[in-house]
């Protein structure tokens, strides 16, 4: 069998194509992105499928849902908090069901080494009742995507995996099959997927009567596994994902390892979790994210005569990303010898705006404008331009989700605040801000929008934007904003002093102006003449 | 059989380039290996580092343990100083002495050069200054893996033939300057 390199995402990303992908739908975000990057590399060298950067997550869901519906295999992939953008077609397409083969891949971040929060997607199978897969290397990865599929079909439901970053930004070989031809179109059982309630009521009470089957399936998935040490009944292990990886270096020296069982798939593997408690007095759970798997086993009131520890009891700590270290500990196991740290203090490096990055230019003068208004005016979005928060610039006040910046002006303006100011890139913009721009122009609400056109997706690698240039001016304009207060500005240092003064203009309008500071990406530009 | 090398750096520097090198040299000499690298954010120019693992058996986590790793492997000085924590008692640093300041509080670089060299193995070659020597100040991260090389349970003709892969399509005089990069960064290893 070929053995290939690949990023976990990307072993998902294949895995998809060889059990005979028909279409790819995502948005960035980190650390999913490279699971479409991946695909569009693919479909462009291989013209087998579309791979498509589509506006947000719920687009992307609803494209691959309509595949899906067509017959054909479809996969739409996202970073975790992209499943809450997508989480209407999501729940509902539990309903519906899925046609042909579909899988969703949310990539969760413990930790946030890139992200507002730590939330797990298993609470999403839990919550839509759907099967789940969660990996543990990238060779599961792969064949996991690969089984998908078929269970998806099988099941007649959409199939969720779930990352998290250690293993999407992992790269390792795995060893690839024969790929199995894409589907043919097929019509599928139109009823069902018309969500009246007296057809969603039938649908809801047929995904209630598969999850028996589904708990049998985990029980009985190659990906779960059981191993009990019989001459030692005082202790096991459950762990999840790749926290069972963390687990078996500690122990891997060991002759006589602890009971343990492994879950890489949910519903929860009933009988195995039976067995595995049965068998010793006490258990740790290791999971990364939340106590998912050890809140299920305790419920209210534990387990009788058994000791349950993990993320709830402090035996592992409740927030950031699983380490080895950290599972080694909670094992109860000697940190092994090494050197000490320096003792020098060293300098954090955090990340930062490139050097001659245009939002650096349009800070500078959004402060000079804003030079002598106290308080917290301006609201901005999830880009590059978050970094705007940091020093030197210190410009931005909030950074809650996709979008969020358009809205939240509109409110604080809607009470009486002023200047409100609303910060969001392009790509954002297409995401989520031209919706809460639509109500706002309706309205005239005193307030300012920036849009920082750098026509690229930047912090996520520079993937394609849906509204930049000409196209970003006639949309704004279309829905609605007063085309005298639309500016455009050039973020250069040379243009400081006139870009002040066209901020200062707009802010000071009492009614709803929009400022599109309008430059290139640095990294793009760069790309484009190496 | 087992090497566990932590990468470091920063943003833009080519640590990612370094581990595909390593990567494509272990699977062309048969090894395991798993390889977690950072993205997004913090590629904005913030610090960096790879968990390169290697080995003939059964690679579990994709994190190197504290205590378990063999090498660090830095194009950074302040960087290399991060991980000492990782290092067996009895592992080796190699660093280059360039510091990279895009940061307003540097520490003193003799003070972060005297500490590397407190570890009981240590390299710090002048990375820049070979760089430049092989024909482009962009090579000093294949200065690094020169200099690292024979430390390597890889073979350096698996090293080679990957930065041939790797370099080929940028031109003869891309790859005829990382080629030597190499080759002058692991005679300057050797001879420190």
């Amino acid at each position: 069998m070929p053995r290939q390199i690949l990023l976990g995402d990307e072993a998902v990303a294949l895995g998809a194509v060889h059990a005979g992908l028909s279409a790819a739908y995502s948005y960035p975000g980190t650390p999913a992105s490279e699971i479409l990057e991946f695909l569009v590399r693919l479909a462009a060298e291989t013209k087998a499928f579309p791979a498509v950067w589509s506006v947000n997550e719920k687009v992307a869901y609803e494209e691959a849902l309509g595949a899906s519906f067509a017959g054909k295999r479809a996969l739409v992939s996202f970073k975790h908090v992209g499943l809450n953008v997508a989480a209407d077609p999501f729940m509902n397409s539990a309903i519906t069901g899925a046609n042909g083969g579909f899988l969703v891949v949310s990539a969760d971040d413990p930790g946030m080494h890139s992200s507002q929060n730590e939330q797990d997607s298993r609470y999403y199978v839990h919550f839509a009742q759907i099967f789940g897969y969660e990996p543990s290397d990238h060779q599961e990865a792969y064949d996991m995507a690969r089984e998908a599929f078929d269970l998806s079909e099988r099941l007649g439901l959409p199939v969720l995996m779930r990352l998290v970053t250690r293993l999407s930004h992992s790269r390792s070989a795995v060893e690839t099959r024969d790929p199995r031809p894409q589907n043919e179109l097929k019509k599928g059982a139109g009823k069902d997927w018309i969500l009246l309630p007296v057809n969603a009521r039938r649908r809801f009470g047929q995904l209630l009567d598969r999850q028996a089957e589904m708990i049998r399936l985990s029980d009985e998935s190659r990906f779960n596994v059981l191993d009990l040490n019989d001459k030692d009944r005082s202790f096991g292990v459950i762990a999840s994902g790749i926290a069972y990886n963390y687990f078996r270096e500690a122990v891997a020296a060991e002759a006589a390892p602890p009971s343990f069982l492994k879950i890489s798939t949910y519903p929860l593997p009933e009988g195995l979790i039976r067995k595995l408690v049965g068998h010793v007095d006490t258990v740790l759970v290791l999971e990364d994210g939340y106590p998912f798997v050890e809140r299920q086993i305790k419920g209210l009131f534990g387990v009788p005569g058994k000791t349950v520890l993990g993320k709830t009891t402090g035996a592992v700590p409740a927030s950031g990303e699983l380490t080895p270290d950290i599972v080694r500990r909670a094992l109860g196991r000697e940190p092994l010898p090494s050197l000490p740290a320096s003792g020098l203090p060293l300098a954090g490096r955090p990340p930062q705006l490139c050097v001659g990055c245009p939002h650096a230019d349009t800070f500078k003068a959004l402060n000079k404008a804003l030079e002598g208004i106290a308080g917290s005016n301006v609201f901005s979005d999830i880009g590059c331009y978050t970094l705007g928060a940091l020093p030197p610039y210190n410009a931005i006040h909030t950074c809650v989700c996709m979008g969020a910046s358009v809205g939240m002006a509109r409110g604080a303006s809607d009470v009486g605040l002023h200047p409100a100011v609303s910060v969001i890139g392009d790509s954002t913009f297409a995401h989520s801000g031209i919706t809460p721009l639509l109500g706002a122009a309706e309205a005239n609400t005193d307030m300012t929008v920036i849009i920082l056109d750098n026509a690229t997706t930047a912090m996520t690698g520079g993937q394609p934007t849906h509204g930049s240039g000409e196209r970003l001016l006639r949309l704004i304009e279309a829905l609605g904003v007063a085309k005298e207060h639309i500016r455009t500005i050039e973020p250069l240092p040379k243009n400081h002093d006139k870009n002040v003064q066209v901020l200062k203009e707009e802010i000071g309008h009492h009614g709803l102006s929009v400022v599109v500071a309008v430059r290139e990406c640095v990294q793009e530009q760069r790309k484009k003449r190496s | 059989m087992k090497q566990d090398i932590i990468l470091a750096g920063v943003g833009g520097q080519g640590i990612l380039s370094i581990a595909y090198v390593i990567d494509n040299a272990a699977l062309a000499d048969g090894l395991a290996f798993k390889q977690a690298e950072v993205h997004g954010m913090a590629q904005r120019g913030g610090a960096v580092q790879s968990h390169m693992r290697l080995s003939d058996g059964t690679i579990w986590s994709d994190l190197i343990p504290k205590g378990e790793a063999d090498m660090i492997l830095s194009v950074e000085p302040l960087e290399a100083l991060r991980y000492l924590d990782h290092l067996k008692p009895d592992g080796i640093v190699i660093s280059s002495a360039a510091p990279y300041k895009n940061i307003p509080d540097y520490p003193d670089l003799d003070k972060v050069l005297e500490a590397i060299r407190k570890a009981p193995r240590s390299v710090v070659i002048d990375s820049e200054k070979l760089a430049k020597a092989a024909g482009t100040v962009k090579a000093q991260n294949i200065v690094l893996l020169g200099a690292a090389s024979s430390f390597l349970i890889l073979k350096e003709r698996s090293l080679l033939g990957t930065i041939d892969t790797l370099f080929r399509g940028r031109g003869p005089a891309v790859l005829e300057a990382n080629l030597k990069a190499f080759d002058l960064g692991k005679k300057v290893a050797l001879g420190s």
